[in-house]
């Protein structure tokens, strides 16, 4: 291909059929997303000490909460009623989880101390 | 201007961050840094899907965030023995969440012609729903168990793991032939319908002593919802925190398995924990009690005492009571240890957060591998409220139902204290040899009132 062509297609823009190839999920992208995070967390969460299981599991209660993602977008493009009612209710249940399980999270770490406080 | 150039480094900001939440939870010393990763990635996150355009107004979200946070500071208020139960609600809220984001888009593509589904998106929607819902109604059902609204004990009927399966056969079957016709609307109905069911039929058969498996694995299935929702939104941030997530609670329910010795599928449908009629049988012998004095006298003179606590322990909510017993001790020149295996409790960890209330330093809270070599040397071992994890049974007794689990050996030590309320058998009902050895002594009364007066007599 050409420079000259490249510069003509560049400034008709994307072709449709690129464009909603770029606007629709690429599917091998997202999978490549899913594998990487999942060996990543699988690598990460077996260093995880075992003392801090039940903090680890009240932060990933926070973290999976992420779904608040798209509940927000549900309950804000209100393109039907019913969507936006079951959109921001999944927005409580989300924030629910995530304000608790941050707080938890930090309610708990704070209690553990390698020494006895007053003492050495 | 292109939100997307702006939205998108936010959002991969945040999945930085999660992953740096989750590393630095490796380590007490750095793990509080880590709530603030968690929590500066999940403001980016809702910042960044805020900024997107196409948004009819803020009211509701506005309005939901606010009554989400109201919601959620009591939940973070349980005291720390209900947190096991707090955890399973939590799952529930999440995978509400999911499931209603789902059944929203299946209806918005059901009312508009604007976006076709493909037949991928809907494999990922009706994953989505059924994950979403059978983890909102089997958590609900866990968390009824661990609040003992529903009965603990596994509820069994003939057929029952054929029920289900088929359930969830058909559910799965429905699934596929949604997507491949994604019109057939009245099939989605029924596959919420089935995820729910299949959630509450799914937990029935399990028993309290195995809700660290399944907390662990309502987890894991609360992490894939989001990976779904991802697939579907065409959201990267949602499949990467959804992922960790999800290989979070897989880690955890693997170490819980392999701590019961046990396989995914004998926790799910073994119904593991019915009354063992066979083992009912076991003739009486006898047990050799003590005194609260008699146990102090011979703590005090110990060079090393191991605790073992359990889930007894937070019944009676005895931590506190074991603390000034470790003071008292400590304070004689007696060594403390505490022995903690990973499935005491009703979730994991779950010991090692009661004994950090009760300001314990978390350097005396030894791993069940650890501790079992120096097992042999210690002078005295103190059980408060466990009962299978130290069952010696489990080491050599082919035909009981905990044989190859492995186990504290708490019966190792010259001698062994047990505090227990009577000679009833644990949560599994399985006989406990370990209160028949020669050199065991049993503490019978409640743990609390049990250890107050062994501190009394410490003091006196």
């Amino acid at each position: 291909m050409s420079l000259d062509s490249l510069v003509l297609l560049a400034a008709a823009g994307p072709p449709a059929a690129m464009a909603e190839g770029a606007a629709k999920a690429d599917f091998m992208t997202l999978l490549y997303v899913l594998m990487l995070a999942t060996f990543t967390g699988l690598l990460v969460i077996r260093n995880v000490s075992r003392l801090l299981h039940t903090p680890l599991m009240s932060l990933t209660n926070a973290i999976s909460a992420i779904a608040v993602v798209g509940s927000i977008m549900l309950a804000g493009k209100q393109e039907t009623t019913f969507s936006t009612i079951l959109g921001a209710v999944a927005v409580v249940a989300s924030m629910t989880n995530i304000v608790s399980g941050f707080l938890l999270t930090d309610r708990m770490l704070k209690m553990f101390k390698k020494r006895e406080p007053g003492k050495s | 201007m292109n939100m997307d150039a702006v939205i998108q480094p936010i959002y991969l900001l945040s999945a930085m961050l999660f992953v740096l939440s989750l590393m630095w939870m490796s380590h007490p010393s750095t793990a509080r840094r880590g709530v603030v990763s968690g929590v500066v990635a999940m403001v980016a996150a809702i910042g960044g899907t805020l900024l997107l355009p196409g948004y009819q107004s803020y009211h509701w979200i506005i309005i939901a965030l606010v009554a989400g946070s109201v919601l959620g500071v009591p939940l973070a208020m349980v005291p720390l023995t209900a947190v096991p139960q707090r955890t399973a609600l939590s799952h529930a809220f999440g995978g509400l969440a999911a499931g209603l984001v789902g059944a929203s888009e299946y209806y918005l593509f059901l009312a508009t012609d604007k976006h076709p589904l493909s037949g991928f998106e809907t494999g990922a929607l009706v994953a989505e729903v059924i994950l979403g819902f059978l983890t909102f109604t089997g958590s609900l059902m866990a968390a009824g168990k661990l609040m003992e609204i529903i009965p603990t004990r596994p509820i069994t009927y003939k057929g029952q793991n054929a029920i289900n399966l088929s359930l969830f056969g058909i559910a799965i079957l429905a699934g596929v032939f949604l997507v491949i016709y994604p019109n057939w609307w009245v099939l989605f109905p029924i596959i919420i319908l089935l995820a729910l069911a299949f959630g509450v039929l799914l937990i029935i058969p399990i028993g309290g002593a195995d809700m660290p498996t399944v907390i662990a694995l309502l987890n894991a299935y609360a992490g894939l919802s989001a990976v779904a929702m991802g697939f579907v939104l065409d959201n990267k941030l949602l499949i990467a925190a959804g992922a960790l997530d999800g290989s979070s609670g897989l880690i955890l329910s693997i170490i819980m398995c392999r701590a019961m010795n046990r396989s995914f599928a004998n926790v799910l449908f073994g119904a593991f924990g019915q009354v063992q009629v066979a083992a009912g049988a076991v003739e009486q012998r006898a047990v050799k009690s003590a005194t609260a004095e008699d146990a102090a006298q011979i703590m005090e003179n110990a060079r090393t005492v191991v605790i073992i606590p359990g889930y007894g322990m937070a019944v009676a909510q005895a931590q506190h009571r074991v603390r000034e017993l470790y003071d008292a001790l400590t304070k004689r020149g007696v060594e403390v240890k505490f022995a903690v295996h990973p499935v005491a409790g009703r979730m994991p960890g779950h010991m090692n957060v009661l004994l950090a209330e009760a300001e314990i330093p978390y350097d005396k809270l030894i791993e069940m591998e650890e501790i079992n070599p120096e097992m042999p040397e210690a002078d005295v071992a103190l059980v408060v409220g466990a009962n299978d994890v130290v069952n010696p049974a489990a080491r050599h007794d082919k035909s009981s139902p905990i044989y190859g689990m492995p186990i504290i050996d708490a019966d190792r030590a010259k001698t062994v204290f047990v505090v227990k309320r009577s000679m009833n058998p644990g949560f599994a009902g399985i006989e406990n040899e370990l209160f028949y050895g020669d050199n065991t002594l049993m503490l019978f009364g409640d743990a609390k009132a049990m250890l107050t007066s062994v501190v009394q007599a410490l003091k006196g």
